[in-house]
């Protein structure tokens, strides 16, 4: 019988070495004739240890990392094949504590299966939401998905729910299910994750929107920076089809759904909803002003779901075990679990998916085992480059959307970054406003020339150059972006300056 | 001998909203947008040439000039930003001595500022044309550059 091992092609892993390490490892099986076949899973997001190297011995498996290619006679010689000891050897994967105490739901196959395999998918309990949702009315898996509780992931947290309901009860001749794939907030991956890990997952949550609101046709927004998960996304949307998982004549029902991917070009605004909806039409990716909301008048004017990559991803999840069992996770109004990712200077830096109400004290110093580089945490940021910096003091704060709302800050899509005490808060409130800038689309003026005169009045502070008054003008410019912004864009990135200067003030004190 | 712009439009102009998927093929198979490829696809898909240009110039990933054979880009984001990116895009620069938007005189190297590969547990990351590089230090950028160097 031939020995399988797993290496992944994620990308982050990809980027550490793992495809040398895989072809090492066929090259050394072949060197000694040994019958081995090597899987290529996603990841299961334990990056410190990628690229991490599974065996399967009586049907567990077991981890080995992390793994370089020069490795592999070694770890051949201490036979772990067959879980043989080896300074490398991690026991079962899945009781490594990192992974086991997780609960993982909307990750639940990522880093298991074989991404692009639809069988894979399927024997792992794949498509069983969709079975269920096309023998249910409309409105009743609309009403599953309310029920739930679950909050859109992107960012903005609206009742995933709510949004379906308001596309089935738009009366139009064409309605579209629109995934946002752009994902730019540093810190964030995990849609990449899934998308490489489980692209089914999203394509089936797709398909069950699709049938929920009667849309028949679904684009997925993918930014250009991705071309990992571009690649898994093509050939898994290519499977469904040959399957009949999409088409014309999706399982049977006599309805349609057809999906494609479309790639961004690079402009971090288009993760904004109606920015991506004009880039999906071919044009500059300037927001729309709201009403009307893309509910009701989205893609090419008809009534649109643009959701995120994760809220999609755990439609299968909801409609397969129900809303109750996806309620139960959580705490008050955050519902079900979240897929926080963990990077920047963090000695172990990965996917955390828990039920709401961790700390982030537990995430960074449990979890994470603290900076990276040895030094004490000074502070993380959340949510992005949009999201606000928390200091130290307040890390026994629950990462859920109402506890980070009442320090001021925002959950976002779960990117948290953390940062040792060399940073510079002053420069990273100065780097907020020239993202801002670099990035606005151009419409309102808050936006466009507010962030550009922010970084200007912030080098005068640092320069010493009337300081008092600086300041004052800088909380005064934040203040007009946040009021009239069009979108979260201008709206927000305000928040982390604000939030630099409340609780690293010193830092824009020190004299230039 | 790379296929005539128009016929690359006429291949996706019919899909809905394809200004982008045009941009796309045609930087796919020039490396760039050519400046005489505005009025062909302008012309084509019945659209003004300022609609055009507004498109190309609003994305930072489409190119108006050639770029070198090897794009490489360097994450200047916050996760990479706190393990010293700062650093290591200055090292790049010196190494290449070339700044960013810039192309290598000898027309291999363009270096290019990118904001998040989604590599945040692994930074600094780099990605060079469609390889990503996680971890990367000074050193490995150094190893990095020489082995694409050596090839050509």
């Amino acid at each position: 019988m031939s020995a399988v091992v797993y290496v992944p092609r994620d990308a982050a892993a990809l980027s550490l070495g793992a495809e040398r390490v895989a072809r090492a490892i066929e090259q050394e099986a072949a060197a000694r004739n040994i019958d081995l076949t090597v899987r290529r899973n996603g990841s299961r997001g334990m990056y410190w240890l990628e690229p991490l190297v599974e065996v399967v011995v009586d049907g567990e498996r077991y981890a080995y990392g992390p793994v370089r290619a020069q490795d592999a006679p070694a770890l051949f010689d201490a036979e772990f094949l067959r879980n043989g000891a080896h300074p490398l050897q991690l026991g079962p994967t899945e009781r490594i504590p990192y992974l086991s105490s997780q609960q993982r739901l909307t990750f639940e196959r990522v880093g298991v299966i074989e991404p692009s395999n639809l069988e894979d998918y399927v024997a792992h309990g794949g498509y069983r939401g969709l079975r269920n949702a096309l023998s249910m009315q409309p409105a009743e898996v609309v009403q599953a998905v309310t029920d739930s509780g679950l909050r859109g992931r992107g960012g903005a947290a609206f009742p995933t729910g709510l949004k379906w309901k308001t596309v089935l009860e738009a009366q139009a001749p064409q309605k579209y299910v629109t995934c946002n794939a752009d994902e730019g907030d540093s810190g964030t991956f995990a849609d990449r994750m899934l998308m490489e890990g489980d692209p089914f997952a999203l394509i089936e949550g797709m398909t069950i929107a699709g049938m929920a609101v009667g849309a028949s046709r679904g684009f997925i927004y993918l930014r250009i920076e991705y071309p990992h998960a571009h690649r898994v996304l093509t050939e898994a949307i290519a499977a469904a089809y040959r399957a009949g998982y999409l088409g014309a004549d999706v399982l049977g029902s006599g309805r349609a759904f057809d999906l494609e991917v479309r790639l961004g070009a690079g402009a971090y605004i288009c993760g904004e909803e109606t920015s991506m909806l004009e880039s999906l039409e071919g044009r500059r990716g300037e927001v729309r002003v709201r009403p009307p909301l893309p509910a009701i008048k989205g893609l090419f004017g008809q009534p649109t779901i643009v959701n995120n990559v994760i809220s999609l991803a755990s439609a299968p999840l909801i409609l397969d075990r129900g809303a109750t069992f996806y309620r139960e996770y959580g705490v008050g109004r955050s519902r079900g679990t979240l897929p926080i990712q963990l990077a920047g200077n963090i000695k172990r830096g990965g996917l955390v998916e828990r039920a709401f109400g961790l700390s982030l004290r537990e995430l960074l110093y449990d979890y994470g085992g603290g900076s990276a580089s040895g030094r004490p945490l000074r502070a993380v940021q959340i949510g992005g480059p949009l999201g606000a910096y928390v200091p130290a003091s307040q890390f026994d704060t629950i990462i859920d959307y109402e506890a980070l709302a009442e320090i001021g800050a925002l959950l976002g899509h779960g990117g948290v970054v953390a940062f040792d005490d060399t940073v510079d808060m002053a420069r990273m409130a100065r780097y907020a406003m020239e993202f801002c800038a670099l990035e606005s689309c151009g419409k309102c003026t808050p936006c466009r020339i507010g962030s550009t005169r922010g970084v200007e009045v912030i080098d005068r502070i640092l320069k010493d150059v009337d300081r008092a008054k600086n300041l004052e003008l800088l909380e005064d410019l934040c203040e007009t972006m946040v009021e009239g912004s069009l979108c979260g864009l201008g709206g927000m990135a305000p928040f982390p300056v604000r939030s630099a200067l409340r609780h690293f003030r010193d830092d824009f004190l020190r004299s230039g | 001998m790379n296929k005539p712009i128009e016929q690359i439009v006429r291949e996706h102009a019919d899909r809905p909203g394809s200004l982008l998927l045009v941009l796309h093929a045609v930087q796919r198979e020039y490396g760039y947008v050519p400046p005489d490829a505005v009025p062909v696809i302008a012309d084509v898909m019945n659209l003004s040439r300022a609609e055009v240009h507004g498109v190309i110039s609003f994305y930072h990933f489409f190119r108006r000039r050639a770029p070198g054979r090897h794009i490489v880009q360097i994450c200047r984001a916050e996760a990479c930003q706190s393990m010293n990116a700062d650093a290591l895009a200055a090292h790049a620069q010196q190494r290449l001595q070339i700044g960013f938007h810039e192309t290598t005189a000898d027309g291999r190297f363009s270096l290019e500022p990118v904001y998040c590969l989604g590599n945040c547990a692994c930074s600094p990351a780099v990605m060079i044309d469609e390889e990503l590089h996680g971890r990367v230090s000074p050193g490995r950028f150094d190893e990095l550059i020489g082995e694409l160097e050596a090839e050509s």
